[in-house]
């Protein structure tokens, strides 16, 4: 049981490594020629986005294991981090409509490829919950569950895809991000701002579990003695 | 008989089993070809005077995407209401016959329903050509191997026909994708092979899975 002796010490590193990504992001980096001080969401943004897609990739990867090989824990595991994938992916749309209100002036924008896909991606995850919460608890629930989620990490190419495609009929102009190369501060900044971001999502992930399995041990203990 | 001949004749017998019940019931398809004629009607009222023919394409693909999630949220109902899900569970063929057998039924109901929507779509809005007909078809596949999975799920769930439309629906966005992109742009064989490309992946997806989400 030493995973669980260890949650305290990472949180504080994560509290202490997203307090340096903070003060990196916000002064440390040189301001965007361009975008001005908007562009520093971008620190945030786009690390939250890659975070997403790891929980999702992570959650799906435990349902494949739960397929494979079975194993009550996997479910839970998998329905964590697709839950944390969820939370990154609400933010990310979050993040980057106000991104998207700085620099273009509205809130949200069909040309932006990335925000479409999240909207997809958003939805499908939100129904994944839907699905888990009207099937009786049980293997099949876990079975079922486990295909869903094995079914999002297909969606996310053929999604991408199949936007990049919408937009040539939909919107013939679209943006491009492609400013200035990023120098060696900016990018520096941007490590240390995923890095903080994955381990936030990773201890975020660690206290669900030890929540949920607590949740469920006290479920059977108080079901043992009645 | 080799084992690829015996599941293709599993697989027969299990549409031919939907085709039949529908026939002697008849209380999905009928629906189907209805619901799609009355949503052509009300789009017409919909769009207003002055629209173009893409916008009125648009339209034309969320009646079949309703079509199909219509007659997918029958699409286990004999098997639920008779009892019959374990049978056929238990029945000595590959599990994944009965997905792709409820598959071909589905596809069967669907293709009829478009046979009628295509022809009307024609004569109130706009005409069809051949990319957009191929583009309907391919659509169509995915529709159904993806559907009848998701109808099995749901059909394990409580809120059985609200869920449907939810788990399908963001499926369904790049089917939607191809199928206007095939109609309405020029480059209309790109997005004939991305819908191409699309049912093969989840064909395959579904055709692999189907046996853990049936089993209880």
């Amino acid at each position: 049981m030493s995973s669980r002796n260890n949650l305290p010490v990472l949180a504080f590193a994560t509290t202490a490594l997203l307090g340096i990504a903070v003060v990196l992001a916000l002064l440390v980096a040189p301001e965007d020629v361009d975008q001005g001080v908007s562009q520093r969401i971008f620190y945030f943004h786009v690390p939250i986005a890659l975070t997403a897609y790891l929980c999702f990739g992570l959650g799906a990867w435990k349902a494949l294991r739960l397929l494979s090989v079975g194993g009550e824990r996997r479910d839970l595991e998998s329905y964590t981090w697709i839950h944390q994938g969820t939370i990154f992916g609400a933010l990310t749309l979050i993040t980057g409509s106000i991104w998207a209100k700085a620099s273009w002036g509205v809130w949200w924008s069909w040309g932006s490829n990335q925000l479409v896909l999240f909207l997809v991606l958003f939805l499908f995850y939100c129904a994944y919950f839907m699905l888990r919460f009207s099937v009786d608890e049980g293997a099949r629930r876990e079975r079922i569950c486990a295909v869903y989620a094995l079914f999002g990490v297909a969606l996310i190419p053929v999604s991408f895809f199949a936007i990049r495609l919408a937009s040539d009929f939909i919107h013939p102009t679209v943006f491009t991000r492609e400013g200035p190369q990023m120098t060696g501060t900016m990018f520096g900044s941007f490590l240390v701002c995923w890095a903080g971001i994955t381990l936030l999502a990773y201890v975020m992930y660690r206290i669900e579990l030890v929540g949920k399995r607590t949740d469920a041990n006290l479920r059977e203990l108080r079901e043992a003695l009645s | 008989m080799s084992s690829l001949t015996l599941y293709a004749s599993d697989v027969a017998a299990l549409m031919r089993k939907d085709l039949r019940l529908e026939l002697r019931a008849r209380d999905t398809l009928p629906a189907m070809l209805l619901f799609v004629l009355s949503t052509l009607v009300v789009f017409h009222f919909a769009l207003p005077t002055g629209t173009s023919d893409d916008a009125a394409y648009g339209l034309l693909w969320i009646a079949i995407v309703f079509t199909a999630l219509l007659g997918l949220a029958r699409a286990w109902a004999p098997e639920r209401e008779g009892g019959a899900l374990d049978g056929l569970v238990l029945a000595p063929c590959d599990r994944s016959a009965i997905w792709l057998g409820k598959t071909l039924a589905v596809f069967v109901f669907l293709t009829a329903a478009e046979l009628v929507a295509l022809p009307a779509f024609a004569l109130f809005f706009a005409p069809v050509d051949l990319v957009a007909i191929a583009g309907v078809v391919l659509a169509s596949v995915g529709i159904c191997a993806v559907g009848s999975l998701l109808a099995a799920m749901a059909a394990a769930s409580r809120g059985r026909e609200v869920i449907l439309p939810l788990l399908f629906l963001p499926l369904a966005i790049p089917l939607i994708v191809g199928g206007v992109g095939a109609g309405i742009s020029p480059q209309g064989a790109t997005y004939l092979s991305f819908l191409a490309l699309y049912d093969l992946i989840f064909a395959i997806l579904a055709w692999a899975t189907f046996e853990y989400v049936i089993t209880e």
